[in-house]
């Protein structure tokens, strides 16, 4: 180790700056001895004795106070030093005095901005070291790493502030900096999530409104990169989905002490385990979420919700909506609508029956529509005379378009139409009780030209999911609310010929967004806010009764099918892991996820009201595409 | 402020056919991409535009994306400062070895110790940093204080100014416009030739940073480029 002079010398600090100006400009001339030994002091980082760590400190400050002299040709090695440092490595002393320099550094010359910003980026992980690289999760789960953490941390954020003071553009490199540094998706889990987390601070921090936004669309890209990293086939193996339909069959047919049984909480256990163990991609795709989740909460809390939002928003009108079929990354703004579905509730679906109505790509359209149709199937708390209003605009597209066409059924040219419909179906079945229960929304339901489009020439009951179709011919029936045609003859069928032309290669008709969710710890996030298909379906099965009552389908909504899902969220604790877990799998049993084989029939002709897809896979058969 | 020139500039902004239905905004978002970003065609910093369309025909380009060029008249104010020119910024911090400013609230400025005339003296009061000056004990610059100081070098990538208080017409600027004579005697003779009577006439119309305009000959400058911009 370098600098044996210094530890011997005795100066006072104006003295000390003099002599380190001096190194440097000597180093200038040519004359490298005091400068290499304040590099080498600079670049020891292991194991440093108390009075290294003062010595340490000393050239920092010293350093500090001569920045107007270091030059970025000449003290290459130098700055190497200092911003090759980590925070990590060294203890609080050593951290101040090194922000404190970095603060100097950035604002003495515009050369430095970037690299001071980019050494604190970096500084958002842990370094790469074998010491954090193999002990970094067991550190952090000790008092002493997380302390270490905030400390770090701590002082990473308060000198991106104070260089923003010096420098007011530096947001705008810091934004740069921020998108380019971000993990890449195989980056392991814990560091990813950190870097998230600090990325979330900066946007909920003082200089959130210059870097927020960027920082919101990265994270969404992030977010939507995972997700699509995540095959379909691995939701949909087929003794996955085919087990729970068979589960969700027993449950549906008698009680839930079937569940506890010890075989099916097994076999159920093991089905989960094989989704999530053995994809990373999930794992991490679910604590991403999980911590954008609670930001928002956060944001909700501050009231700046609607703000955060409207940047989501158009960053999902531009990823997610236009990605080939997202799975997961959509539940953030579902999340969000579920917390202040009064503002952004409707901003989205406003969002999304504009694109439907006047978009001009008609993939994205019939997309757009069919997140608009989930979500208005899904979300609980949205009014139901605001559904009525959207659907209304919905059906009046559609008729509009049928009105001036005559042809006979053509899948291919009319998709955008025939996705309408199916989306007017799909938002009926799992609404019609709930508009029919309002005299108003009744009448309003009623003038719609909802028979006009389904007996159109263009034949849409022919056309879409015969699923749906007949989900919805039998409500609307039992209900004496259309007059409408035969029902086709492909009962009990999942997709038809028809249906699958409509959906295109892309199998748009088989888009339903937000199905229930199977990420873990997402599921909880989302759970309070979410109708299951068993929570309509057991409404229906009122439908003899005479006069059900609001209450009734409100209770319903409430208590589907034995779980009890509570109003509000904010009342549960989420971290009752166990508990939490039960209702996880309990709630994977309602999902009915349809057999691969699609000529499979799910349910006795008896029973086909049942088999209203609540998740739909999609086709992945070689064929379809 | 000097650095501070108005020009009118004819501009061609070329726009992406999807954006037929809402022109005007498609123009203003492309003229904001300009802002805060050193360009070399205008020479300066753009802070502000005022477009004006000249007329509703567009010039289609050719090609695979027909984009339409919409010919417009815009006035810009551009910001460029040169060496020696005076400048006027807000301190925001001190350090016994520089002063930093931010001027016009957009552009970090520092000024070195070695370009800190000798006349001032660092002092840490209760943890609050100032510069005094010697000779006049009521000249002091705080965090706060508006600093006129003038320009060694501009940085035309981070607009960052690095600036020198060597002069004795620089230090803080609400004191020097009180007390005019006393530094204007102090100056000497060599220095007031070197600086010119002129440009301590422009100094003397600013307070507080904000530009007056009743000297327009002097400040606003026309001039007419060209650019193509796509």
């Amino acid at each position: 180790m370098g600098a044996p002079d210094m530890d011997e010398l005795c100066f006072t600090d104006s003295e000390l700056d003099l002599h380190v100006r001096n190194a440097l400009n000597a180093a200038i001339q040519g004359d490298c001895d005091f400068y290499n030994q304040l590099v080498a002091v600079i670049h020891h980082k292991e194991r440093l004795s108390a009075e290294e760590v003062a010595l340490l400190v000393t050239c920092l400050k010293a350093v500090a106070g001569a920045v107007s002299c270091i030059h970025i040709v000449h003290h290459r090695s130098l700055l190497a030093a200092i911003l090759g440092m980590s925070l990590w490595d060294y203890g609080t002393d050593v951290m101040d005095a090194l922000v404190e320099l970095l603060v100097s550094l950035a604002s003495s010359n515009g050369e430095y901005v970037d690299l001071c910003l980019e050494m604190l980026v970096v500084n958002f992980m842990p370094p790469d070291t074998p010491y954090y690289a193999s002990n970094f999760m067991e550190l952090l789960k000790q008092p002493r790493g997380l302390s270490k953490k905030t400390q770090v941390l701590d002082r990473v954020h308060s000198t991106l502030k104070d260089i923003s003071n010096v420098v007011p553009l530096s947001p705008l490199r810091l934004e740069k900096i921020l998108r380019d540094q971000m993990p890449k998706i195989f980056t392991k889990e814990p560091i990813m999530a950190m870097y998230v987390e600090n990325m979330l601070r900066l946007e909920s921090g003082a200089m959130g409104e210059l870097v927020g936004s960027t920082v919101l669309v990265t994270i969404m890209d992030r977010l939507i990169e995972l997700d699509v990293e995540i095959a379909w086939e691995d939701i949909l193996q087929d003794d996955f989905h085919k087990g729970i339909f068979d589960m969700e069959l027993e449950d549906f047919e008698g009680s839930a002490d079937h569940i506890e049984q010890d075989g099916y909480e097994l076999t159920r256990e093991a089905l989960i385990q094989r989704f999530f163990c053995g994809n990373l991609v999930a794992e991490k795709l679910d604590s991403l979420m999980v911590l954008t989740f609670e930001h928002l909460k956060s944001c909700f809390e501050n009231g700046r919700l609607v703000q955060v939002y409207e940047i989501l928003l158009q960053s999902f009108q531009k990823t997610v909506l236009t990605a080939y079929k997202s799975k997961f990354a959509q539940f953030v703004m579902f999340y969000a609508c579920s917390l202040d579905p009064e503002n952004c509730g409707q901003m989205l679906a406003n969002a999304l029956i504009d694109i439907f109505v006047g978009g001009v790509n008609p993939e994205w359209r019939m997309s757009s529509v069919a997140y608009l149709a989930s979500y208005l199937a899904r979300a609980k708390c949205i009014p139901v005379s605001f559904v009525a209003a959207i659907l209304e605009r919905v059906v009046n597209w559609c008729f509009s378009y049928c009105k001036n066409q005559d042809g006979d059924i053509n899948p291919k040219a009319h998709k955008v139409f025939y996705a309408g419909c199916q989306a007017t179906m799909y938002v009926l079945c799992f609404r019609m009780k709930q508009m029919l229960a309002v005299p108003r929304l009744k009448s309003q339901l009623q003038l719609m030209r909802i028979d006009d489009i389904l007996g159109h020439p263009l034949r849409p009951l022919q056309v879409c999911l015969p699923s749906i179709v007949e989900e919805f011919l039998r409500l609307a029936k039992a209900n004496h609310i259309f007059s409408l045609p035969e029902t086709p003859d492909d009962h009990g069928l999942l997709e038809s010929e028809h249906s699958r032309v409509f959906g295109g290669i892309e199998r748009l008709d088989m888009f339903f967004p937000f199905d229930p969710c199977l990420l873990r710890k997402c599921d909880r996030y989302i759970r309070p806010n979410y109708v299951y298909w068993s929570m309509v379906r057991s409404t229906y099965d009122e439908d003899d009764e005479e006069g059900t009552s609001d209450e009734d389908i409100a209770d319903a909504y409430d208590h589907g099918n034995g779980i009890s899902i509570p109003d509000d969220g904010s009342d549960r604790s989420y971290d009752e892991g166990n508990s939490d877990a039960d209702e996880f799998d309990c709630a994977l049993d309602k999902m009915s996820i349809t057999p691969r084989d699609s000529s499979h029939k799910f349910g006795g002709r008896m029973q086909r009201f049942v088999q209203m897809p609540s998740k739909i896979r999609p086709s992945m058969s070689p064929e379809s595409l | 402020m000097a650095g501070l020139e108005e020009c009118e500039a004819n501009l061609v902004v070329y726009l992406h056919p999807s954006k037929a239905k809402c022109a005007d905004d498609a123009i203003l978002s492309e003229l904001s991409s300009l802002l805060f970003t050193y360009n070399e065609t205008f020479g300066g910093v753009v802070l502000a535009y005022d477009p004006k369309i000249r007329s509703n025909l567009a010039k289609i380009l050719p090609g695979v994306y027909p984009f339409f060029g919409v010919q417009l008249k815009a006035k810009l104010l551009l910001f460029n400062p040169k060496p020696d020119m005076v400048l006027e910024g807000e301190v925001v911090k001190l350090t016994p070895h520089s002063i930093h400013a931010v001027v016009l609230g957009f552009s970090s400025a520092v000024i070195a110790d070695d370009d800190i005339r000798d006349e001032f003296k660092h002092k840490s009061k209760s943890g609050e940093e100032v510069y005094f000056s010697r000779t006049n004990r009521k000249h002091k610059i705080k965090v706060g204080t508006i600093l006129r100081f003038s320009v060694k070098s501009f940085d035309e990538e981070i607009l960052h100014i690095s600036g020198s208080l060597l002069a004795h017409h620089t230090g803080c600027a609400r004191w020097l416009d009180k007390n005019l004579d006393e530094w204007s005697r102090a100056d000497s003779t060599a220095t007031k030739r070197a600086t010119g009577d002129g440009k301590q006439e422009n100094d003397r119309l600013m307070i507080d940073g904000e530009t007056s305009l009743q000297n327009d000959e002097q400040i606003v400058k026309s001039k007419k480029r060209r650019k193509g911009h796509t």
